[in-house]
């Protein structure tokens, strides 16, 4: 087995950020997340979530610190630059869509950046068809519903092959079914080596699909963890103001017979049968 | 009991399109229920959702068939306006919703364009504000709020028009989930203390489960199952639809297939936790 060299996508250091003289939104993050990680963030409305996703790209800089991307500081690159390395989906697709046709919006970044047509339409179509958006590809994305232009915004990202993808609220306004085509994407972008950054609030989508998780709690990072270990923690949940999701709460009520941390239906329906046996 | 709402055969096509949003919907919801719509993106559920009120005939325009009766009103030969004090509607971009610059104007919109004296429109704010548990967010403007306050105030406003029937249209759609919570808690219990009729449209299965009384399932613009949440959940067609149905009832299931056998599907941690306990000491 060839092993991996793990080095550093994304590095903060000591991160302060105020939009102004309010209070701050971002207080000393200190940060590393490896290439490669697939990554949940969690956090209430309000904790800064949004905030920390703009520093990835160099939207904004940090009023005090620094942010590294593959070892360069935001500061010394353009967010043209940053955004090559850095993809994000904001979380209101109205606010990045703006071309006449689907087609046009996913193709826009492949133009900028130069690369010839015939590739263009290659990626173009493999990314609409992932998407379930091929239908839809000489259709305006402003006539498409709420969770369509969502996932028009995704494909404009993933089109130009990013190596860090960033979704600020993927899940908003989508069906169960489309849950599980994103869910999809993310593991296929995961086996593409891609490091991918999800702000969401919805707990059982992390549960499915995140391995580590990072809980955003009043400007700053209170654990960065394996997401078992951090969504069976009550303690941590209960200071972020997060409710744990239903299986591992229903697990905790059981605590002097059922393993500490069960995550999941079949795990749960497994103590069971373990403590009957006996 | 009569219905508050009963629709008989009820179908809506948008102007200029050929697809039926909804076809040959049948429904009766009764006073005081709480009811849950949920389906797929592009279900119908919205579209229904704006014939509670009268928005579907009398402003988005297309060709509607068969009848619906709102509170003893057709809403074809009913305007909205007259609807509307009937039917609060919560939608679920609040940013199309809210529109003065504070809280306390934001609730008396609605009661001004009522002509209502200006002592009743005070009393119906500070009730509404007290219901909501919103007095300290009065004098603010709604930019300022959280998104579960600006959910809040939303409510309030349609509150304050004392409407029998509450329509929300995915309101929890940008909370986080214990402001969702919240919320979720708030309509259950004022409909019990204003005997509101509430209908609510929802993804997120799990946290509504124990608190409704009867669930529609919409696909292609039809119904597809309606009854109490325990039946409808664990009716098996339910998967083919593909809705995310909560973890307890999937749990309950799975013990099922092992022949484990809780006396009724759960709907909330207490339920569960009983029933295991009984299963436990079997």
């Amino acid at each position: 087995m060839v092993s991996k060299l793990i080095y550093p996508a994304i590095t903060f250091e000591d991160v302060w950020f105020s939009y102004s003289d309010l209070e701050p939104v971002l207080k000393g993050v200190n940060l590393c997340i490896n290439d490669g990680e697939v990554v949940a963030i969690l956090g209430e409305n309000g904790a800064g979530k949004t905030t920390f996703i703009k520093h990835l790209n160099g939207l904004l800089k940090p009023t005090q610190g620094n942010v590294y991307i593959y070892g360069e500081n935001t500061r010394s690159i353009s967010v043209a630059k940053l955004s090559r390395k850095v993809g994000v989906v904001f979380q209101n697709p109205d606010h990045q869509l703006f071309a006449e046709t689907v087609e046009d919006e996913v193709s826009f970044a492949l133009r900028n950046f130069n690369y010839p047509e015939h590739i263009i339409s290659l990626r173009v179509e493999k990314i609409l068809k992932m998407l379930d958006l091929w239908e839809y590809r000489k259709t305006s994305p402003f006539s498409l519903s709420g969770g369509e232009r969502k996932r028009v915004a995704i494909a404009s990202v993933l089109s130009y092959d990013p190596p860090i993808v960033v979704m600020d609220e993927p899940t908003v306004g989508q069906d169960y079914a489309q849950k599980q085509k994103l869910s999809e994407i993310i593991r296929l972008l995961q086996i593409q080596g891609k490091t991918i950054i999800v702000v969401t609030h919805d707990i059982e989508f992390v549960c499915e699909n995140f391995p580590k998780t990072i809980i955003l709690s009043r400007g700053n990072i209170i654990a960065y963890d394996f997401t078992r270990n951090i969504l069976t923690n009550f303690e941590l949940l209960l200071k972020a103001n997060l409710l744990p999701p239903q299986i591992p709460y229903l697990a905790s009520r059981f605590n002097s017979i059922v393993s500490k941390n069960v995550l999941y239906v079949w795990e749960m329906r497994n103590e069971l049968l373990r403590v009957m046996r006996k | 009991m009569s219905p508050i709402i009963e629709a008989l055969n009820l179908s809506f096509r948008y102007a200029g399109e050929e697809r039926w949003a909804i076809k040959s919907i049948n429904l009766k919801i009764y006073p005081g229920e709480l009811v849950l719509i949920t389906g797929p993106s592009g279900c119908g559920k919205t579209t229904l959702c704006r014939c509670f009120n009268g928005l579907i005939p009398h402003f988005y325009e297309g060709e509607l068939e068969g009848i619906l009766i709102v509170d003893g009103l057709s809403i074809v030969e009913n305007k909205t306006c007259k609807l509307a004090q009937r039917v609060g509607m919560v939608f679920q971009n609040l940013e199309n919703q809210l529109i003065m610059l504070s809280v306390e104007d934001e609730i008396a919109f609605g009661l001004e364009n009522l002509n209502l004296p200006r002592d009743t429109i005070k009393e119906r704010i500070n009730e509404v504000l007290s219901i909501l548990g919103i007095e300290h967010l009065r004098y603010k403007s709604p930019y300022e709020l959280s998104g579960g306050e600006q959910q809040k105030v939303a409510i309030a406003a349609c509150l304050a028009m004392k409407p029998k029937i509450l329509v929300l249209d995915e309101p929890t759609a940008h909370l986080d989930p214990l402001s969702s919570k919240v919320l979720f808690d708030i309509l259950s219990s004022i409909r019990k203390r204003l005997n509101l009729t509430i209908i609510l449209v929802e993804h997120r299965l799990d946290m509504v489960a124990s608190i409704v009384d009867k669930v529609i399932v919409m696909d292609k613009g039809q119904i597809i199952l309606q009854g109490g949440p325990r039946e409808v959940f664990t009716t098996p067609i339910i998967k083919a639809i593909g809705i995310g149905i909560p973890k307890l009832i999937l749990l309950y299931e799975d013990l099922l297939l092992n022949n484990l056998k809780l006396d009724f599907p759960p709907l909330n941690i207490n339920e569960a936790e009983l029933l295991l306990r009984k299963l436990l000491s079997r």
